[in-house]
């Protein structure tokens, strides 16, 4: 919904932020390297870009090691970063206490921090550790799980373990998701539409103009 | 920050350093009050005379139409996810450390609302997502602080999903007009703009005069017929200049650096009265309507005069303008020779000669300063010169680098793309608000006198009107002379050297050879 009306929402004026590319690969390049190094954010703060970076990268592959859960056949890739999704998991918790100690710790961050700044940091951490304990702490039936996911991708439900720390895994996950659309957590798709980041510098040969200010022309003799 | 003696001549010292992040200070700007607009200029601009009765439901629905009508207003409003890299960005907040001058607090005044009356979650849940009702003491604090954001961008470089604060502080202005709370010094001279054709307020007549009087002033300096042509049709170039390029120092002497560049290039161009002003003060209120009609002033005049070229003077926030949005607000120029940029800065004309050797410059006439550049905001981060990404940052240095000896850069974190904001831009220049200038100013101060203790620079250059006049108003206060900020056009004045002009030695010689040769007749 929100990502709908982004992309019908007018830019009236060319506002790259300078020296921006002169083309649309250029472009292209410019939001891969925002997005796959946060290039940004590292010219800006070392800290904050490496617990930011470190977190996301984690997330992706934990997220990556998941899918064995979801398929019978497992690809062989993701057999492969099995071990490392083990690796990503600690190093996303560690990630996300670090940002949060910024928030507590950090005068000027904590100044613009609300409730859900320091929530959400704490559901994802919550994520994390309960995932982690299942694997370090208390074993859950690991097995049940998968047959039980597997199931319910054919809409059959199956019996699900009473594990406590697989229940509140699970539950933190759903209410994430819940969350995902209508809080900060979409500013992943945001970047694509950030007319300072996604513009080619190009307003001396082409001409831009947003449908509503056309509109103004009209009957103007020019 | 560190107060450093210049006139201290011992040995290079540690001046402190220009983004040292200070101690929070909360409310230390609060009471940083920019006067308010009389009702007839709002008006005049097209925005109710005064506060209106039913200022909030006005307000509100503002804030939904510019979601609707600019992109970049409704996903900022959105995706910030207060990382805090911007927060230590802002020169204001360097220099002053209240924390609502930090970028990301700045947009949250806003955002705050935008939350309370658009999203689920400021709806539902105000007190988790930091959201608030809309109240006068709201406005009045949007007035406030959106009053100290010169919307230089430098927040938009370092955020993670480029995040303008500019964009939110120009959409908060048009929201205040919206509702009757302009602020005088932009809605003054956007109608001054709009009737007589520059900022200033100078008449046809007394712009005739003054560059009368300075054709004058150039022949007694050069004993060569420099022009400054006022409206004559049929020229090559119509030059388009910020009128404080007619009067102020030491803007003038950066005018009379273009009239020698043309005259030496051998180009006809004239001046309009029509439209004798580069900047345009509509993109400060963030109003498209009045940035519109401002610019069409320039294509009328383009039209009107015939010319094939449209050259502008040194102007930051006119530039931008100019380059990133003239082609947008009055366009298209298909009348124009498209053999040439439109619209070209005065910079890349000069510095196009250059490189082709056609200007000749005596460098030493430039050796009694030693010279840094300061990087315009809206120039380095808003526009581009040239054809390659960041030709905004090389021709004015290479320009300065043709006629000067002397010249250093500033610290690398405080030039290009990260320059610092002279502390006057977006609409600040007004003298009520001299404490917020002085302090947005002291980060560049200190990055200069750094380079004043590192290099001996003595002398600041810089491509903007605003700029210009700020710095001849702060420099006093760190140490400086008001004349130590110089156009970078008034050090190419110094040292071309016109075709058929009559230099001193040469007139020394040509005496000394007379005499000799009465003396050899005797």
């Amino acid at each position: 919904m929100k990502i709908w009306r982004y992309a019908t929402t007018p830019a009236p004026l060319k506002i790259p932020t300078m020296p921006a590319p002169l083309t649309k690969a250029g472009v292209g390049f410019r939001l891969f390297r925002e997005v796959a190094f946060f290039e940004s954010l590292f010219k800006s703060n070392k800290w904050i870009w490496l617990f930011g970076y470190i977190f996301h990268v984690a997330l992706l592959v934990v997220l990556l090691r998941h899918l064995r859960y979801f398929q019978s056949d497992v690809w062989w890739w993701v057999k492969l970063i099995q071990p490392f999704g083990i690796y990503a998991g600690f190093a996303m918790v560690f990630a996300l206490s670090a940002l949060l100690a910024r928030r507590f710790l950090v005068e000027r961050i904590r100044y613009i921090s609300s409730p859900s700044d320091y929530l959400m940091l704490l559901l994802l951490i919550g994520i994390g550790a309960s995932g982690l304990a299942m694997k370090f702490v208390s074993h859950t039936d690991i097995i049940a799980v998968k047959i039980y996911m597997l199931g319910l991708m054919r809409f059959q439900i199956g019996d699900l373990p009473t594990h406590p720390a697989l229940l509140i895994h699970l539950a933190l996950v759903a209410l994430l998701m819940i969350i995902f659309p209508i809080s900060k957590l979409l500013h992943g798709v945001g970047i694509f539409f950030s007319p300072t980041r996604n513009q080619v510098d190009d307003s001396r040969t082409k001409r831009h103009i947003a449908p509503w200010a056309k509109k103004l022309e009209e009957g103007e003799d020019r | 920050m560190v107060e450093l003696d210049i006139s201290n001549k011992k040995n290079p010292k540690y001046v402190g350093d220009p983004l040292e992040i200070p101690k929070l200070a909360c409310g230390a700007m609060a009471d940083s009050q920019t006067f308010a607009a009389h009702p007839k200029h709002n008006t005049d601009l097209g925005f109710p005379p005064e506060l209106i009765d039913n200022w909030k439901e006005v307000a509100i629905a503002k804030i939904g139409e510019l979601g609707k009508k600019n992109r970049a207003f409704q996903v900022y409003l959105d995706i910030c996810v207060k990382c805090g890299a911007c927060t230590d960005k802002c020169h204001y907040f360097l220099g002053s450390g209240d924390p609502k001058n930090m970028p990301v607090a700045r947009q949250d005044l806003l955002r705050s609302v935008y939350r309370r009356y658009f999203t689920f979650a400021g709806k539902y849940f105000p007190w988790l997502v930091g959201a608030r009702d809309l109240t006068e003491e709201v406005l009045n604090e949007w007035y406030t602080y959106y009053h100290q954001c010169s919307q230089c961008r430098r927040c938009s470089v370092f955020c993670p999903y480029g995040i303008d604060t500019a964009e939110i502080s120009m959409a908060a202005r048009e929201i205040l007009d919206s509702v009757g709370k302009g602020q005088k010094y932009c809605n003054e001279i956007i109608a001054k703009a709009k009737t007589i054709g520059n900022n200033l307020g100078l008449n046809p007549k007394a712009l005739r005069a003054t560059l009368e009087d300075l054709e004058e002033d150039l022949e007694d300096e050069t004993g060569v017929k420099v022009r400054l042509p006022l409206d004559e049709k049929g020229a090559d170039i119509l030059l388009i200049t910020p009128s404080a390029d007619f009067f102020a120092e030491p803007h003038i002497d950066g005018l009379l650096g273009y009239a020698k560049v043309f005259h030496q290039a051998g180009v006809s161009w004239t001046i309009s009265s029509y439209a004798s002003e580069a900047a345009n003060f509509g993109m400060f209120i963030g109003s498209y309507e009045n940035m519109r009609e401002l610019s069409l002033r320039v294509r009328k005049a383009a039209k009107d005069l015939g010319v094939k070229r449209i050259v502008f003077g040194e102007c930051g926030h006119a530039w931008r303008v100019a380059y990133s949005f003239l082609n947008t607000l009055a366009g298209p120029f298909d009348f124009l020779d498209q053999n040439y940029p439109i619209p070209q800065h005065i910079m890349e004309f000069t510095h196009d000669l250059i490189q082709k050797g056609e200007l000749k410059f005596d460098k030493s006439k430039n050796d009694e300063f030693r010279v840094t550049f300061h990087d315009s905001c809206n120039v380095a981060r808003g526009s581009r010169m040239g054809d390659f990404p960041g030709g905004q940052f090389e021709l004015p240095r290479d320009v300065l680098k043709a006629c000067c000896n002397h010249y250093f850069d500033m610290d690398r974190d405080t030039i290009k793309e990260s320059t610092l904001c002279c502390g006057g831009g977006g609409g600040l220049l007004t003298d009520e608000l001299m404490d917020l200038r002085t302090k947005g100013a002291s980060p560049r101060m200190t990055a200069l006198q750094q380079v004043t203790e590192d290099h001996g620079v003595t002398h600041m250059a810089a491509i903007c009107a605003i700029c210009k006049t700020q710095f001849s108003k702060v420099m006093p206060k760190f140490g400086y002379e008001m004349d130590n900020i110089l156009s970078v056009h008034q050090l190419v004045s110094n040292a071309i050297i016109l075709d058929d002009q009559v230099l001193e030695e040469e007139k020394q010689k040509a005496a000394q050879a007379v005499q000799e040769a009465k003396a050899e007749a005797k």
